[in-house]
């Protein structure tokens, strides 16, 4: 077991010829996905890394079963590409692509809510169960199979917490990078929920950042939800008062969303947290009981 | 990117808001023949900097005459205007706004922003208008009425009507409340806004609403679909090295401590600053040189830190996915070699081809200190800042 994704997962790419597409899409056959095909627009019948490429998503899906899709493509397409593949019927679509217009996702989420689809990302690394599937752009060898839950807003850090449980030799039962937008398709408490769930995932490492109030509506669904070990670390303790968004931010933030709030309120729901992100492994360790 | 106001009241006239008659002038001269057009015998003469606070620092005055808009435009144009939302040094001011003075009843409160909880844009509505709001909200809460904007059937009537009832406007008030809370929600999504805020929102002696103030934040991931606000960016408000780092697709900011720092992801910039300051140093600055980092510019982003007198040294951070360690050594190795670095630089890379980039700044010759863990890394860094 693990969540979202394992070997048998067909994934498509949305992208596929393109720079990104091509190069990631070749890791990802490398590293064992199951890659049934991509979509370019205007290539369908083309063969592109030994699959077939289709102009549609609707007819991807159709002739080969895909039921999650990856997308490379540039921001100002993003939102098309999002709702061409949730109305196609992928159930899964991970959103790589960075810089997407913030009121672009506010519709799309509603869409994709609508319709039942996960939607992970954007700007995000995407999704991994070590062993078996990759879909997104983190280095595959530094994963190992194992038995930790990492959930992420942050793709460079979600890669030092792999890298530290795999030094430790716990592994990774899968990886999520939720991504660091304002309107992400998934918030820590869905991917949460999953761990929780999954009985491959026996502790479970949680990676924030300042900014908003994601982290803290976390912890309370982890005191009410969650019995696994839960490791957090919040970045950004150094950081000054952000850039000046004005009064109404502010507002609707009630002046929340530092890292010390983030920090007090998962140790006041019982997640063990570190200070130092060097420290993410040798705490888990201790948590666990490992 | 932040909008001047007098850029913000020119929208707001587009989409037939109603804001007081005015020019943005750029010198005396203008200013005083900005007060003749405008005609009557007291204006109104606003510093334009992207800050809030303006009129406490002394930016913004009532003047009675042509003579006296021109000497308050000689005192602050080319100068700097410091507020409590502004740094030490303050924003300089290019341009003064020169406005007919309206007549002030009531000041109430009206703006909106993307709310990441709700995941709606949300209006906020205050009868405590005119003060600094951020304080009505964390100590009344309740004075802060809002209303969610469904982003698939966008602002209606009724939410407008709800927030005017509840402000306690009159008849023809809550009319004019309803096509200013319409014409706000339309151009926020047409035009891509991130905050909008009108702080005071008036109603003038004769009982018409008016918008005094507008502050605009465009979301800078949607400028690329509206040419027409791109044009609107003013250099001279922002920070020059951020804006030169921009120009590099660098995130770069700024900020009071002695040792540099290139890291690639924005969440490990800020994890490895806070690993500094675990260490007992101070870094000098976020840098972020981003996922698909090129020699070039890692060579910009050395050159944009060193800029910066007060580093004393540099700790580049690099968790290799997408980019190759031996690259980004490469970029080190050539701005070393092109801006010459004086201060000390310790490297710790990890990931992709992390060992091969090692190697080759160990035979570069070049005075860099490979770090062997990420505490490591911190450590080492701070001694060097200390010059031990």
């Amino acid at each position: 077991m693990s969540i979202l994704i394992d070997k048998n997962t067909k994934v498509i790419c949305q992208g596929f010829t393109g720079g990104q597409g091509t190069f990631h899409s070749e890791q990802a056959i490398e590293y064992g996905t199951n890659m049934v095909g991509g979509v370019t627009p205007g290539k369908g019948g083309q063969t592109h890394l030994g699959l077939p490429v289709f102009n549609t998503v609707s007819e991807a899906v159709e002739q080969t079963g895909a039921e999650a899709s990856v997308i490379y493509v540039p921001a100002a397409f993003c939102k098309d590409s999002i709702l061409e593949a949730a109305n196609a019927g992928i159930q899964l679509i991970i959103c790589i692509t960075e810089g997407i217009p913030t009121l672009d996702m506010l519709d799309v989420k509603v869409k994709c809510d609508e319709l039942g689809v996960r939607l992970i990302g954007p700007n995000c690394p995407g999704v991994i169960t070590p062993g078996e599937s990759k879909i997104g752009i983190m280095p595959g060898h530094i994963h190992k199979p194992g038995k930790v839950g990492i959930v992420s807003r942050s793709g460079t850090l979600t890669y030092e917490a792999v890298k530290q449980t795999t030094d430790h030799g716990f592994g990774q039962s899968s990886c999520v990078g939720i991504g660091g937008d304002p309107i992400p398709g998934s918030t820590f408490i869905d991917i949460l929920e999953m761990f929780e769930k999954d009985p491959k995932t026996e502790a479970i490492v949680m990676i924030g950042e300042i900014g908003g109030t994601a982290e803290e509506e976390a912890a309370q669904y982890i005191k009410a939800h969650v019995s696994k070990p839960v490791v957090a670390y919040i970045a950004g303790v150094t950081a000054p008062p952000g850039k000046r968004m004005g009064h109404a931010g502010a507002i609707i933030a009630g002046g929340k969303g530092t890292a010390d709030d983030k920090f007090q309120a998962l140790e006041s729901a019982g997640v063990k947290t570190v200070r130092s992100l060097a420290e993410i492994g040798d705490k888990l360790k201790e948590a666990a009981g490992w | 990117m932040n909008l001047h106001e007098y850029q913000a009241k020119q929208l707001f006239a587009d989409y037939g808001l109603p804001v007081s008659r005015g020019y943005a002038v750029d010198t005396p001269k203008e200013a005083a023949e900005a007060c003749k057009k405008i005609g009557g015998d007291r204006w109104v003469v606003k510093a334009q900097v992207h800050a809030g606070g303006r009129g406490k620092a002394g930016g913004v005055k009532l003047v009675e005459s042509a003579e006296e808009a021109s000497a308050f435009a000689e005192q602050w144009l080319g100068k700097k205007l410091v507020t409590y939302q502004t740094d030490a040094n303050g924003q300089p001011v290019t341009k003064i706004l020169v406005e007919n003075c309206t007549d002030i009843a009531t000041e109430l409160y009206l703006g909106a922003v993307v709310d990441r909880g709700s995941r709606r844009i949300v209006f906020m509505a205050s009868t405590e208008g005119g003060v600094e709001i951020e304080k009505v909200a964390e100590e009344t809460p309740e004075k802060i009425l809002k209303a969610e904007i469904d982003p698939l059937v966008g602002a209606q009537p009724y939410q407008a009507r709800e927030l005017a009832f509840d402000l306690g406007l009159d008849k023809n008030q809550i009319k004019q409340f309803t096509k200013i809370f319409l014409g706000l929600a339309r151009m926020f999504a047409e035009k891509d806004f991130a905050l909008l805020e009108i702080n005071p929102l008036v109603i003038t002696g004769s009982g018409d609403l008016h918008c005094l103030d507008a502050k605009i934040n465009l979301d800078g991931n949607a400028l690329y679909r509206h040419p027409d606000l791109e044009a609107m960016r003013d250099p001279s408000q922002e920070d020059e090295r951020e804006a030169n780092a921009q120009k590099w697709e660098l995130n770069y900011v700024a900020l009071d401590g002695n040792i540099g720092c290139m890291v690639n992801g924005a969440g490990l910039a800020m994890g490895t600053m806070d690993i500094i300051k675990l260490s007992g140093g101070q870094p000098a600055n976020f840098l972020d040189v981003g996922g698909g980092a090129t020699k070039e510019r890692v060579a910009e982003a050395f050159k944009i830190i060193l800029s910066d007198t007060s580093v004393k040294a540099v700790l580049v951070n690099i968790f290799g996915g997408i980019v190759r360690c031996d690259m980004i050594a490469e970029g080190i190795m050539g701005a070393v070699e092109q801006v010459g670095v004086n201060v000390p630089v310790v490297v710790r890379l990890e990931g992709n081809n992390a060992e091969l980039g090692t190697q080759k700044l160990a035979d570069s010759g070049l005075n860099i200190i490979a770090a062997t863990s990420l505490t490591d890394a911190a450590q080492q860094v701070v001694k060097a800042a200390e010059g031990k």
